[in-house]
């Protein structure tokens, strides 16, 4: 009854490949004859693994496969450059520990990274779990330490990520001692994840971890994760346990949609009355000036950019509430008819307006970035409007609308310029011609024709991240992670300095089906797929390796307290016990 | 004329506000048959709410399903509830009488339960009879949805009259233990849900291909060999017996399936040469088929599991599964070519698949249990007794119409789950597909349809487990428990149904149940975890 041809179909693209963990040229790069036999003895598992995958068999031959260390080990999202070898090293839960290279720039005044210690080893060893005895397996030694080494004078504990960033980290993992490497903290956290994903757990319940170097750094700086908090409130619990999952994909910018036409759950000091009236509800479903502060450093702790999100002049609905006079009253006839359309750009006072929210805002989020929105303006309020009309024919933009949400845009770029922020814009914002400043980064989010707006946003000399194909929030039967996986960014045509304008993607995770209940689930792994688009190199593109890892990349996540739902049949050694 | 007359007076001197807002007549999921209600609202004050049994009451005071219930239900109306007096609240007694007729106190429910019930609430008090312990059950579900609080968080209920009966008899729910395997906690959670929509059967498909989970007195091999892990992915003696407590204790059947010939790849493990062995040209290949059908073995071997599992599950029903045989591993094995031959069944693999349902049919009738199937059964032309159920599962509407016609028209009792697979998932609101089915549509007589003793939502486990589970069952489920249990004239408007869906899926939530939203808004208490 479970309808197998759709769920049992063989896929072609699961068919053995280069096998997840490193190609062959690399392996034999490092590894001597002897170990080469082994390895091929291993590759021979992977191949049955990935054969019985296709016909859905994924519990078949299990048994047998249990004790290959590397199978225990999936990184994700891949690094660039990555060597093992079957030497393996113990972890003692009683002596091992993560500390500060003696050279580091960083020491332990450096918060951050203290707190990622602890982190990372909770996520090694588990919380309070007594460790096992490996009875069978022979090791040469312990490995008794991770020295993380920052290696510029200024390691920028307690600065802010952004967009120039340098994420990238080098690991010696060697006995005694493993060495991570990395320009500042943000590339050190990268690297205390792939240490993390390296340890692998045995049949005793003991944890190893096998001599590997790996030198990474992401193809793409702006990889972000959307979620709309105004369709649905989102509790803080949930944003930050998504933190923490984006933390565990490398994801590096939290994109706050944090307000729309639904609800204006964003707490404003200068004016309070916008979540007052604005919100769902006006004390339990809102972010209190503490909360945001919270999201904030919760996420420069795991090297998360917030970028905050507020959209207009369309998607404004719920800003009215609590702000009178901001929107366009529609008119029904020559009289007004009770309901409210964009903001209105016509009057002075919704620029006094802006310009001191505007202020807020920039004070509120330390990103040197602010989405603006720009998208979806229905113009049909406008259009009945005869103030508006009246303004048309002043300005002499005739009946084109257009030109007056560019002329709103405009007016609304310059007052966020004064702020010192950069500003990110949804696509429409360059379709209409808006004169933009030269580092906006243009969203393209519309999914009929993202090549052409690629070509055309970066011949135009503007920086462009995309969103169209990674809208997670539309759902399918079956395993559509397969589907964002298989996005190749720069597949549009344009020269070297166009394609180096794409500065990265989104998963978005619009909010109109989607709250607490079933957020993360429908989030993770499907995110995961996007994650790895956006750090691993280009030709990391098998699905059939991808599949193998990521099924223990899930399992990781739910031993992590991540609900993150399956990717087909099967089973995680520690399922996620719910509540 | 209500002794609320008083406290009204009471709070619109102190709470002016209160009364002096109409509070809408709070709606009942899914719809009762008959119900109507009145703006008259009484306070109801938790310190002084009492359950109790009529003094005519063939249940009394020890019952166990309804001691339980009334513990159950005082929590589940007081979410918030510690202990603490309400100052505001007046302190009137409110007394929920209940009366059965008949006690069943200590029995199972099953197919010939009376869940019929009539609730009153009046002033300070709410009469509730119903003819068994399980139609009370679903008044005192129907009395929790209609309490709700006011802007001050005070108890109310409204006057009403509810008479109300199921349309089916049958209304199911399929969880899929195998493909992934479901910690007892998401069971019992589900079960918890599933009283909340009165459904009353839970479908516990327990083994199939991928894993066999079911830990067997006499063939502890079958999960020790068969399961994901032997021991932490299986469900004992005990977990099996805790989910029929459990579910007793709701009103909810347990009906296992051990789903055979085919998808039981997982059988074979745990027990040698009951799969059938798959040739490559003369040689086996190593691989394994449907359960071999030729051999005297594998029918002792059934009907040594079948004893067993009937003794386990109390319900008079056991689905014996019975779909989606693939032939070709049967064909390419000369023993069962040999077989074949010999019983005359020419190169009709269906008829050898009819003799295996057969005999596994007539083993378990000697048991004494009806067994359901799917309709892949009834396709093949099968003799199979009378009191067999089929199951239809294929199918877009004209199809599984046309079975449904079929199927009654041979005179057999027919269960609806093809147009309730809700594994299958789409962006939007797919609720309202399966809201608006309807199971009685089909061309035959009034005979026939009385047939369709109900339906079952399907979770299968491919896609499924623990992580996402509740929220892509609930509020989705819902939609099709109304279907099942409401009169359809009364519930045809899927538009009508949104807000009370809405307003139901708040109530799950309140409850712990991780239902997801319908659309945008909010709910006054938002899910809390994760």
């Amino acid at each position: 009854m479970t309808e197998a041809s759709l769920s049992k179909t063989p896929n072609p693209q699961l068919l053995p490949g280069c096998c997840g963990l490193g190609c062959p040229p690399l392996w034999a790069s490092v590894l001597t004859a002897p170990t080469m036999a082994a390895l091929r003895l291993l590759s021979v598992w992977t191949l049955l693994l990935t054969v019985t995958v296709c016909d859905g068999w994924l519990f078949d031959g299990f048994a047998a496969r249990r004790h290959s260390e590397s199978d225990e080990v999936a990184l994700w999202p891949l690094p660039q450059k990555f060597q093992t070898s079957v030497d393996a090293f113990r972890l003692s839960s009683a002596s091992f520990q993560i500390v500060h290279a003696k050279e580091s720039t960083a020491g332990p005044s450096c918060s951050l990274l203290q707190n990622a210690f602890r982190r990372y080893y909770s996520y090694i060893f588990g919380n309070g779990r007594k460790h096992g005895k490996n009875l069978e397996n022979v090791f040469d030694a312990d490995l008794a330490e991770l020295q993380v080494q920052i290696t510029s004078a200024d390691p920028e504990c307690d600065g802010y990520p952004s967009l120039k960033s340098d994420e990238s980290y080098q690991l010696e993992v060697n006995q005694p001692t493993a060495v991570l490497k990395a320009a500042s903290v943000w590339g050190a956290l990268r690297g205390l994840e792939t240490f993390s994903q390296l340890v692998y757990e045995d049949d005793y319940g003991g944890q190893n971890i096998n001599k590997t170097s790996i030198s990474d750094f992401p193809r793409f700086a702006h990889r972000g994760i959307l979620l709309d908090s105004s369709r649905h409130y989102l509790p803080l619990k949930v944003i930050l346990a998504n933190l923490e999952a984006m933390a565990m994909n490398k994801f590096n910018v939290f994109h706050w949609h944090i307000v729309d036409d639904q609800s204006f759950p964003f707490q404003s000091r200068t004016f309070p009355d916008l979540s007052h009236k604005g919100a769902y509800h006006p004390y339990t479903h809102v972010y209190t000036p503490a909360d945001v502060k919270m999201v904030i450093e919760f996420a420069r702790m795991r090297g998360i950019r917030v970028l905050a999100e507020f959209d207009s002049p369309g998607h404004t609905f719920s800003w009215g509430k609590g702000q009178t006079g901001l929107l366009t009253p529609c008119f029904s006839g020559s009289s007004p008819s009770g309901t409210f359309g964009p903001v209105n750009p016509i009057l002075n006072s919704t620029y006094d307006f802006m310009t001191r929210f505007f202020k807020e805002v920039s004070t509120v989020f330390p990103d040197a970035y602010i989405h603006l929105g720009g998208d979806e303006v229905d113009f049909s309020c406008w259009k009945s409007n005869p103030d508006i009309q009246k303004f048309m024919d002043q300005q002499g933009f005739g009946q084109d609308y257009r030109k007056l949400e560019s002329y709103y845009i405009q007016r609304l770029l310059d007052i966020v310029s004064t702020t010192n922020k950069g500003y990110m814009v949804w696509q429409e914002v360059f379709d209409n011609g808006v004169k933009l400043k030269g580092d906006t980064v243009v969203e393209v989010w519309m999914n009929n024709n993202v090549d052409k707006e690629l070509q055309n946003v970066t011949g135009s000399g503007f920086t462009a991240i995309l969103s169209a194909p990674w809208y997670l929030d539309y759902i399918s039967y079956g395993q559509d992670w397969k589907k964002y996986y298989t996005v190749e960014p720069l597949n549009f045509e344009g020269t070297a300095e166009q394609k180096k304008l794409v500065i990265g993607g989104e998963a978005c995770l619009w909010g109109e089906y989607v709250d607490a209940t079933n957020l993360t689930p429908r989030l993770w792994p499907r995110a995961s797929a996007v994650g790895e688009r956006l750090w691993s190199d280009e030709n990391v593109k098998d699905v059939g390796s991808a599949y193998d890892r990521l099924v223990k990349h899930r399992c990781r996540m739910v031993r992590r307290g991540i609900p993150a739902e399956p990717l087909y049949i099967g089973f995680c050694p520690h399922e996620y016990s719910g509540n | 004329v209500f002794p609320s007359s008083a406290f009204s007076f009471f709070c619109q001197t102190l709470l002016l506000r209160v009364f002096h807002e109409v509070e809408q007549a709070y709606a009942v999921w899914p719809m009762p048959q008959q119900m109507s209600q009145s703006t008259d609202r009484y306070p109801i004050n938790p310190q002084l709410l009492a359950f109790s049994y009529a003094r005519d009451s063939a249940a009394q005071s020890g019952c166990s399903v309804l001691d339980a219930a009334f513990e159950r239900y005082f929590n589940l109306i007081f979410p918030d509830f510690v202990g603490l007096s309400n100052i505001w609240s007046e302190p009137k007694p409110f007394t929920v009488s209940v009366k059965v007729k008949n006690g069943e106190c200590d029995g199972f429910p099953d197919e010939g339960s009376n869940e019929s019930y009539n609730l009153s609430v009046s002033a300070g008090q709410a009469v509730l009879k119903a003819e068994s312990v399980w139609g009370a059950l679903r008044g005192l579900e129907s009395f929790s949805q209609l309490v709700y609080q006011d802007d001050y968080n005070l108890y109310f209920v409204n006057k009403t009259e509810i008479e109300d009966f199921p349309r089916f008899q049958f209304r199911g729910l399929l969880l899929d233990t195998s493909r992934h395997y479901l910690p007892m906690p998401a069971i019992l959670k589900t079960l918890d849900a599933m009283a909340y929509s009165k459904f009353n059967v839970f479908h516990w498909h327990i083994v199939d291909d991928p894993s066999f989970p079911y830990q067997s007195r006499n063939y502890p091999d079958l999960s020790s060999k068969g399961a994901f892990h032997p021991m932490t992915h299986i469900y004992t003696q005990s977990d099996v017996k805790r989910v029929i407590y459990h579910a007793r204790l709701r009103g909810i059947r347990v009906v296992p399936e051990f789903d055979s010939p085919g998808h039981t790849q997982s059988w074979g493990k745990g027990q040698p040469d009951l799969l059938t062995s798959c040739y490559k040209g003369k040689v086996p290949s190593g691989t394994f088929g449907p359960v071999n059908p030729t051999l005297s073995s594998t029918y002792q071997f059934l009907n040594g599991l079948f004893k067993e599992v009937t003794s386990v599950f109390p319900d008079s029903y056991l689905h014996l599964g019975g779909d989606e045989v693939d032939f070709t591993c049967w064909r390419s094995n000369p023993n069962v070519q040999a077989f074949m031959a010999k019983m005359g069944f020419g190169s009709d693999y269906t008829k050898l698949e009819s003799y295996y349902m057969e005999n596994i049919v007539n083993i378990t009738a000697a048991l004494n249990k009806t067994s359901i199937v799917w309709q892949d059964v009834f396709d093949y032309r099968e003799r199979i007794p009378m009191d067999t159920v089929l199951e239809i599962w294929k199918g877009v509407p004209a199809d599984y119409r046309a079975e449904l016609g079929r199927i009654t028209l041979a005179g057999y009792r027919v269960l609806l789950s093809a147009p309730w697979y809700i594994n299958h998932i789409s962006y939007g609101q797919d609720w309202r597909n399966a809201y608006t089915v309807q199971p009685q549509n089909f061309s035959g007589t009034e005979q026939q349809k009385k047939l369709v003793i109900g339906g079952e939502v399907c979770m299968w486990g491919e896609y499924v487990d623990a992580t996402n589970l509740t929220p892509r069952l609930w509020p989705r489920a819902s939609a099709a428990a109304e279907r099942l249990w409401s009169d359809e004239e009364k519930t045809s408007s899927v538009d009508k149904a949104f807000p009370r869906l809405e307003d139901f899926r708040c109530t799950l939530i309140r409850r712990g149940i991780q239902a997801e939203p319908l659309f945008v808004g909010h709910c006054k208490h938002e899910y809390s975890g994760l």
